[in-house]
């Protein structure tokens, strides 16, 4: 009945790896079924993400998007709340962060509006993400359904908003006017070229500064407060929290409220530094590759960073598909993505007894 | 109707047994839960199966009952050899199963949970009547009484195991095995469970009973068979053997248990329950105007069948929940209804709080000891900067506490799943001593712990006591009570029924208690005699 | 005069019924299969997903083959393709549920888009499904004849009649599945099995193979919806084409507490928003003024959230939903 933890590394790494080699074998296996060489489709995406110029730029900058999402899933998981809103909270984030933007440009300094609407993008998503947890603390209301209704009301909401009264004055495109040049985040090539160095362009911000950050932040929280061990304790046995004292009511909702932020912080990265204006459906379902990123990362901040690192490879690396291959584009990342979703989350025991009883130590349980 | 009743005839001497078990071994990963197990049930008999936990038992009734397989050995039943793959080989082969947890579904009614079980045609509203009509027999011929249109959550425990009993002879079962059946019900719920079974033996039918309680053996039984680390140790007709002999062949040795002989002076009222009132969700009264007082330097036993309010008590009185009534006086701080605490006040307050259940309350089973030592207690975690925690610390404290409760492997970074129940509970002990209460509560001391933590959870309870702390022990195993307390409080239906010294009480006036029949006060007579 | 306003309305109001009828239909038999998987203590959130790889399945093949029937065959094998990786995820490996039908969900979106520009090349699309790959209207008998008598008329001709065949499949999954649930020994064990699975395992019975058939049941019903959103009600498969409506039956379920009768009407009512959606946008209502489409449409999701914080009386779902069957302690 007890079985011995399997030894760290292969938790860690060996797992992960494993399931990265059977998502990407059966996405090989239906690049091959559509008459395509499966070698030269993944050539052709590393090549994208990394090699040609301005590449990793791009994918750098899908990285901290994943990496804001993939934190969001993770922190929520710590207390197993599954939170499936990030698209939403996101969306919302976006919304937070154009209003303080383009509200507050004609008035104050840019240096002074950017923290500002950074705080107001994580402002909103928790705001967003505080209902369903407060539903969920209180009345019981499952949160994964709850954070799905919101995706679609956040949704109907920023369409509403941008076909309405934000809707740059004589466009018919619902997206926002631009944000002061001021007022936006940095781009990376731009701080390289006036520190003197050729880089290429892309949409790469100092937003990976903040998505960093974040990551510590999370490390911090999780490993070393004493709100982090509380919302492990409630995340593995709730009994055991209440035993223990943890209010866990405050902690349901303060915990949805961290996850929600760091979902609405994806908006920065978009709104602020790439587009520098609020566009429509700007999330593009990275909320929902934040599910397989904290998955794969094992909900580990380092963990986040080299599954987001992987994901940004392969949404940049994914969109040179078209370029190359008739039958195949960038949805082929989607696969990837439900794949490994499956592998890692759904199908997470189907490696662990085989490897368990391979690595199963001599002494079965201690003590006894 | 059923074979069952046909088989009557045939209990004489040479009849085979109505269950043959030769060598049975199961092996799980690298423990032999079931080694060379045999075993004879003679037909028409009551036949009890004795051991500790984790004996062997309930892996031998599972196999019985077809929901594990053997790896190796031969089943034979009323001298036919069988194999008993699944639940529904078992079933077909009329071996009825009534488990410790009852499996019924909860929001069905009675006909509908039997007519889950029974072997039918497509269409429910054809076998409906079937079913009713062969529970109607069912009831005339056993004297189970029951409402085949109720729905079972609303049934009393009592009638609840009556559905189960039903269940499992309504297909035509001819053996029927119960597996520590009497953990839910009140003594007398027991009584009339016990006198079906005698019904049902005069019936023909063959019944096993597993249990821990020698009493029941003692009761009920016509032959006991013991088991020990997985092995049968010995068979015995009940009436040759003594409760004395059986626990010794359980345990393996001569049973010292440890005895609270002390004389006592009681201090002063530390902790003071006025009046305590306490509803569920559903608003069922669990608790009722309870009033007790706990005083420095002493021990008092609650005892109880299961489900009478004491684990509600321990719940309020920790903090876990806040009464609706009444109030709880402790270390000059009031709580009510209006004023509630939380646990984390209440360690503050100096009441510290062993649960009833570690693996689901005490413990926090994937973290590492370490982890496990600081819970409600982060305070010993903390560093110097009050925001964070430190790890080393943590592994500090966990290595104190293991050393001084003896908690092997003494290795701080092992997680709690690892360890064994003795070892488990020695570590939610320590961590609770480790705080110096003024008062503990303890909920189930050593529910599920082998015989030698048992003694060393009991010294260590004592040697608090002598230290000046006031205790509350809330055990459902009435020898741990009388071998521990000072007092004894006897809780029914939510309320305090009585209470008696410690020292010198009748077992038999607190199982009245217990039931809801006497009343305390009578005690002095029968204490000096 | 009276009588001929009123009667007008009446027509309006069959219209209107019919259409409802129309947007509906995908949702109740999602909402039908969410109810098998679900009440056999399975989540299905993977309802969007397995209704999207129906709708592509029914579209190319119906377009490959020129037949409906051969389209809706392979809708259903679909559906019951993604509801045996479903059940192979969360049954035989104990995986979580939500999990593995978020997987499924996104699965599916990047599967019909991939094999769509493999087979057509039309950037994820279905060529137009000509009229004899389709499902076409069905007119009951004597729709027009009786179309002119009052109110029964319009009711049978409008509202009833001269919908395709799916409508009236989705129409009689309601009470079959009813049948299926609360009459036969089948249903019993099914929702058993979604309350007690420990029971149902004494009793001698597969946990498993029950879980599995009602999740392969949920496949089909999933199959046909997304046959009917292709090749019946549309006429070729568009990407992402079922645009959060397996999340709308879901709550449609949700919503009807897990029972079919209810489940039906909170089908119908998010159809009939959906329907008034587009008859509303741009019109005038006295004093809230032009309610965006939007608004409308994020309706039933609202009403969920509403639903669900127990305003409408509290919905308790099945007892073991979610929760994976270990028979080992």
């Amino acid at each position: 009945m007890k079985r011995a933890p399997l030894p760290r590394w292969v938790d860690l790494a060996l797992i992960p790896f494993l399931n990265l080699v059977m998502a990407l074998a059966v996405a090989g296996v239906v690049v091959a079924l559509v008459g395509e060489n499966p070698i030269r489709a993944m050539k052709v995406m590393i090549d994208g993400a990394f090699v040609y110029p301005g590449s990793l730029g791009y994918t750098l900058y899908y990285t901290t998007n994943f990496i804001f999402t993939g934190l969001a899933v993770a922190v929520a998981f710590q207390a197993r709340l599954f939170n499936i809103g990030g698209e939403g909270q996101a969306a919302m984030g976006g919304l937070g962060a154009a209003l303080i933007c383009l509200g507050l440009d004609p008035y104050i300094p840019g240096i002074l509006v950017i923290p500002i609407a950074i705080a107001a993008a994580a402002f909103f998503g928790a705001a967003w993400a505080f209902l369903p947890g407060f539903l969920q603390a209180t009345r019981g209301s499952h949160v994964v359904i709850t954070t799905i209704m919101f995706n679609f009301i956040a949704a109907g909401i920023l369409v509403t908003l941008l076909t309405g009264p934000l809707i740059e004055p004589g466009q018919s495109t619902p997206q926002t006017r631009d944000i002061a040049p001021d007022a936006t985040l940095p781009k990376i090539h731009e701080i390289a070229r006036a520190l003197g160095f050729d880089m290429a362009s892309s949409p790469l911000n100092i937003s990976i500064i903040v998505a960093v950050l974040a990551c510590v932040g999370v490390w911090l929280l999780i490993w070393r407060t004493p709100l982090g061990y509380r919302m492990r304790t409630l995340g593995q046995s709730e009994p055991a929290a209440v035993y223990s004292g943890v209010a866990v009511k405050r902690t349901i909702v303060v915990v949805m409220c961290i996850s929600g932020g760091l979902a609405g912080l994806m908006a920065i990265n978009d709104v602020m530094g790439a587009q520098e204006k609020l566009l429509i459906n700007f999330t593009a379902g990275y909320g929902f590759t934040g599910i397989a990123v904290a998955l794969m990362g094992r909900s580990h901040p380092v963990g986040i960073v080299l599954a987001s690192l992987l994901f940004g490879a392969l949404y940049q690396g994914g969109a040179e598909l078209s370029f190359e291959f008739s039958t195949i584009d960038r949805d082929m990342v989607l696969v990837i993505q439900g794949l490994i979703i499956l592998f890692s989350g759904a199908l997470a025991y189907m490696l662990e007894t085989p490897l368990g009883r391979l690595f199963q130590p001599r002494r079965a349980t201690a003590g006894a | 109707m059923s074979e069952g009743v046909e088989t009557v005839a045939g209990v004489s001497g040479d009849a085979p047994p109505a269950v043959a078990l030769k060598a049975i071994t199961k092996v799980f990963g690298l423990v032999r839960a079931n080694d060379a197990v045999d075993l004879n049930v003679p037909q028409g008999t009551i036949h009890g199966i004795i051991g500790e936990n984790g004996a062997g038992k309930s892996t031998l009734v599972s196999i019985l009952s077809g929901h594990y397989r053997a790896d190796e050995g031969e089943i034979t039943l009323f001298g036919e050899p069988v194999k008993l793959n699944t639940s529904a080989d078992a079933i077909a082969q009329g071996i009825g199963m009534v488990h410790q947890h009852f499996m019924l579904v909860p929001n069905f009614t009675v006909l509908e949970n039997l007519m889950l079980g029974l072997a039918q045609t497509k269409l429910l509203a054809s076998s409906r009547e079937m079913v009713r009509d062969k529970l109607n027999h069912l009831i005339a011929a056993y004297g189970l009484e029951v409402d085949a249109d109720a729905v079972v959550e609303r049934l009393p425990v009592g009638f609840q195991q009556r559905v189960e009993i039903i269940k499992a002879l309504i297909g035509g079962g001819r053996i029927l095995i119960l597996d520590e059946p009497t953990g839910v019900l009140t003594p007398d719920e027991t009584d009339q469970m016990f006198e079906s079974l005698r019904i049902l033996k005069a019936q023909g039918v063959t019944v096993i009973l597993i249990t821990h309680k020698l009493r029941e053996i003692m009761a009920i039984t016509d032959n006991v068979s013991v088991m020990r680390h997985g092995k049968m140790v010995a068979h015995r007709k009940t009436a040759e053997t003594s409760r004395e002999e059986l626990a010794e062949l359980m345990v393996g040795r001569a049973v010292e248990a440890v005895r609270n002989d002390a004389t006592v002076s009681a201090g002063e009222v530390v902790m003071d329950v006025r009046g305590v009132s306490l509803r569920d969700e559903a608003g069922t009264l669990r608790l009722k105007d309870v009033s007790l007082e706990l005083r420095a330097g002493e021990i008092v036993g609650i005892a109880g069948v299961a489900g009478n309010g004491q684990s509600e008590l321990l719940a309020v009185l920790s903090a876990m929940r806040a009464p609706n009534q009444g109030e709880i006086r402790v270390g000059g701080r009031t709580i009510s209804a209006k004023t509630p605490a939380d646990p984390r006040d209440m360690r503050h307050l100096g009441v510290a709080h062993v649960p009833e259940d570690r693996h689901r309350e005490g413990l926090v089973l994937p973290f590492h000891m370490s982890e496990n030592a600081v819970l409600g207690y982060l305070r010993h975690a903390r560093s110097g900067r009050r925001w964070f925690i430190k790890k080393g610390r943590m592994e500090d404290r966990c290595a104190d506490l293991m050393g001084a409760f003896d908690v092997r492997p003494p290795d701080p970074r092992l997680r709690a799943n690892n360890f064994s129940g003795g070892n488990q509970q020695k570590l939610v002990m320590a961590r609770e001593h480790g705080a110096e209460p003024k008062v503990l509560l303890v909920g189930q001391p050593t529910r599920g712990v082998d015989i030698g933590a048992i003694e060393f959870i009991h010294r260590q309870l004592l040697a608090l006591r002598d230290r000046g702390c006031a205790i509350l022990v809330v055990s459902v195993e009435l020898d741990e009570i009388m071998a521990l307390s000072d007092r004894i409080i006897a809780m029914n239906a939510g309320r305090i029924v009585g209470e008696v010294p410690g020292k010198g009480a009748d077992r038999q006036e607190v199982g009245l208690m217990m039931a809801g029949v006497g009343k305390g006060a009578i005690t002095s007579e029968r204490a000096a005699s | 005069m009276l009588d001929g306003s009123f009667s007008a309305i009446w027509l309006d109001a069959m219209q209107i019924g019919s259409s409802t009828l129309r947007l509906a239909t995908p949702l109740i038999l999602c909402a039908m299969a969410g109810l098998f998987s679900e009440r056999a203590g399975v989540v299905d959130i993977g309802l969007e997903g397995k209704l999207l790889m129906g709708a592509f399945a029914a579209a190319a093949v119906a377009s490959l083959s020129g037949s409906p029937w051969a389209g809706l065959i392979a809708a259903i094998g679909a559906g019951m393709a993604m509801a045996l990786l479903h059940g192979f995820a969360t049954i035989t490996h104990r995986g979580d549920q939500i999990v593995s039908g978020v997987a499924i969900n996104i699965l599916a979106a990047g599967f019909t888009i991939v094999l769509g520009i493999a087979l057509f090349s039309q950037g994820g699309q279905s060529p137009p499904l000509a009229r004899e790959e389709r499902f076409g209207p069905i007119d009951l008998p004597f729709a027009e004849a009786w179309a002119s008598v009052p109110y029964l008329g319009p009711f049978y001709e409008t509202f009833l009649s001269g919908h395709n065949l799916l409508v009236y499949v989705a129409l009689l999954a309601v009470p079959i599945s009813a049948f299926v649930l609360f009459a036969t020994a089948f249903g019993l064990r099914i929702r058993a099995v979604g309350e007690a699975p420990e029971a149902v395992d004494s009793a001698g019975y597969s946990v498993a193979w029950l879980r599995y058939r009602a999740v392969i049941i949920a496949g089909v019903l999933c199959g046909v919806a997304g046959a009917y959103l292709s090749i019946a009600h549309g006429g070729g498969f568009v990407r992402d084409m079922s645009a959060g409506k397996g999340y709308i039956a879901l709550a449609a379920l949700i919503f009807g507490k897990w029972q079919p009768v209810p489940t039906l009407f909170a089908c119908l009512l998010f159809g009939a928003l959906e329907s008034s959606a587009a008859r509303l946008s741009n019109v005038e209502i006295p004093f809230i003024g032009e309610i965006p489409i939007d608004v409308i449409l994020i309706a039933p999701y609202v009403l969920t959230v509403v639903l669900l914080a127990g305003f409408f009386g509290r919905a308790t779902p099945p007892r073991a939903l979610s929760v994976p069957y270990v028979k080992d302690r």
